[in-house]
């Protein structure tokens, strides 16, 4: 792997770029006194594993996983509960969120991964509904209302209290997320996921138990989708059903698409761009017109009908041939 | 004689109301290239796909090397030596042509829950895909992605993705399909050089091809074996020429 060569391609030159700048944030907002902007990027980062994660099956999968934001409301519900209780060290909720996602993920996947098509898509959808109308039923932990929790601690490690340190800590684990994707996409196991897209019956022809590598797949990214919904309860201090409604499943689908599928920054460009423009669309708008801007999404759709239809490869294919990135990365 | 390699008794496959597979009972004996032929809509992949795990017999049993093998999935009968070839090409067509073969390689080459070595540097797989490549003349056109092959490339590389993991018997469902003269005098050329070392279940429609390959012949017509036997024998035979050959002797 050679960074300096990565450098020479404009895909590589513009990744490289925005991780340093995304290293650097919180030193920047602090630097422009922005606060809100490291608030804004926090969430881009834990949005962005959610995505890398969900990426790995449908954009490297071709599984429509519908229903990925309920591992944002598993991880989060998991630390929030056990926060509620007085389990306050996050040695002990994370691993056990964690598990817990893991453990959802492969029940879905198990009965899911048999179907296709619209139907994979009804059915994920529908498991992550059940959760969403449990957590909104959970009178205990403030049913829709959601619930205020304190912070995961780490003590005598991390004080997820102080913003930089919080964002840090996404940040790394951003990285780690991507480092892992890089090497599952050209790992064997990864070159059964991408068969399988390309060529099912080819794959099983040839011997391979697809099933059982899909679900193994569904599972690895339930359990980091989990770590985000950890970090995303983290970072308001704060669970409630809505982050695991259908809307934010769809919204991650949106992000990927837009990013560019199967491609390894994909999910971080898409998930910059989507952020960037729901916060700026509305008041470009408001500024044609007053009131124009709760309608940032008539807008907002079409732009992704354009992607779908002209950049099928989403922004990533706009820094030329991936190709070049493999070559060298 | 020896213990046949593949022996299916009694298989029944209905479409609805149609009988694709009629009580058909055929067997394949170990080294020999058993050719399968019979018009258009006779049944002749709808056998194979049963073979093979694609379909399920309705009725009838299937055994490989002396296994029952009549419900296994399709995978795990690929797993025991059975490898096919199908009579649209099925390739990956995104992956180049070495990695189509070097997954081929790694189907038998243990599991897959590998996920972080670079797989594209494990030259085991990729020297084993290598020379598959070469037995089939795809050499040159390693780097190149298997949709951008002609279309008897593609072919090749079918049977390159099928001989990789040296199976025990190959089943090719019309391995010439839409190759141009040329190119099927070298798949056939290719086939003969296979004759003796490998077993086959070879579907063909090219009468010139079956009768140089094939040690015996099985004839299907509506879903029945109406003979089976030596490719002098199948010649002879009245039925046969009526139902079948006699249509291009004509
Ligand atoms: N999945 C299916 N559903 C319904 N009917 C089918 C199906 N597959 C095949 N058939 C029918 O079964 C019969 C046998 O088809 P099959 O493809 O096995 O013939 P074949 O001998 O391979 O023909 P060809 O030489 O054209 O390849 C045909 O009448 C076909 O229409
Ligand atoms: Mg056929």
């Amino acid at each position: 792997m050679s960074l300096i060569a990565s450098l020479r391609t404009p895909r590589g030159l513009i990744t490289v770029l925005l991780l340093v700048v995304l290293a650097v944030l919180p030193l920047l907002t602090q630097a422009f006194d922005q606060r809100y902007l490291l608030s804004i990027g926090t969430r881009i980062v834990i949005w962005a594993i959610a995505a890398v994660s969900l990426n790995m099956i449908l954009g490297y999968g071709g599984m429509v996983s519908f229903g990925h934001a309920v591992f944002f409301g598993i991880g989060g519900y998991a630390v929030g509960i056990l926060s509620h209780h007085g389990v306050a060290s996050g040695w002990i909720q994370w691993p056990i969120a964690i598990v817990a996602a893991t453990l959802w993920a492969a029940l879905v996947g198990a009965l899911s991964l048999r179907t296709r098509g619209l139907y994979f898509i009804m059915i994920t959808l529908a498991f992550a509904q059940l959760v969403f109308y449990v957590g909104g039923g959970l009178e205990a932990y403030g049913a829709d209302d959601g619930l205020n929790i304190s912070r995961s601690r780490f003590p005598d490690f991390i004080d997820l209290r102080d913003k930089a340190s919080f964002y840090w800590l996404c940040f790394a684990l951003l990285c780690g997320t991507l480092w892992f994707c890089s090497r599952f996409a050209n790992s064997r196991f990864g070159l059964v996921i991408r068969g399988a897209k390309s060529n099912e019956l080819r794959m099983t022809a040839l011997g391979f138990p697809v099933f059982r590598y899909r679900l193994a797949a569904f599972t690895l990214s339930g359990a980091l989708g989990g770590l985000s919904g950890i970090l995303l309860a983290n970072e308001g201090a704060y669970i409630s059903p809505a982050m695991m409604s259908w809307v934010k499943s769809g919204d991650l689908i949106v992000i990927v698409v837009l990013g560019g599928m199967g491609a390894l920054f994909g999910p971080l460009y898409g998930t910059i761009a989507f952020f960037v423009l729901e916060e700026t669309l509305p008041p470009l708008l408001d500024l044609l017109r007053t009131g124009w801007g709760e309608y940032w999404q008539i807008v907002f759709g079409p732009m992704l009908v354009l992607v779908a239809l002209y950049a099928k490869g989403g922004i990533d294919s706009l820094f030329g041939s991936p190709k070049e990135w493999r070559r060298h990365g | 004689m020896a213990e046949p390699l593949l022996a299916a008794a009694g298989l029944i496959k209905r479409f609805g109301g149609l009988i694709a597979t009629d009580n058909v009972s055929i067997d394949v004996r170990p080294g020999e290239i058993h050719a399968l032929i019979g018009p258009n809509g006779a049944g002749k992949t709808t056998l194979v796909s049963q073979l093979t795990g694609n379909l399920r017999p309705d009725a009838g049993t299937i055994h490989f090397a002396g296994r029952d093998i009549t419900h296994l999935p399709m995978h795990a009968r690929v797993r025991l030596g059975l490898a096919r070839s199908f009579q649209i090409t099925s390739v990956l067509r995104e992956f180049t042509a070495l990695d189509n073969v070097a997954l081929a390689v790694q189907a038998h080459a243990g599991h897959s829950f590998r996920f972080l070595a670079d797989v594209r540097r494990d030259e085991n797989l990729r020297g084993l895909a290598r020379r598959g490549l070469e037995e089939v003349g795809l050499a040159a056109r390693a780097d190149t992605p298997a949709a951008a092959l002609s279309h008897g490339e593609q072919r090749q590389l079918e049977i390159a993705m099928a001989l990789a993991g040296d199976p025990r018997l190959l089943l090719l469902d019309e391995p010439m399909a839409g190759m141009g003269g040329e190119e099927s005098q070298r798949m056939i050329g290719f086939l003969q050089g296979l004759k003796g070392r490998r077993c086959m279940l070879l579907i063909e429609h090219d009468m010139d091809a079956v009768f140089q390959l094939a040690d015996r012949i099985t004839v299907l017509v509506y879903g029945r074996a109406i003979a089976s036997g030596t490719p002098a024998e199948i010649r002879a035979n009245a039925e046969v020429r009526q139902a079948y050959l006699g249509e291009g002797d004509a």
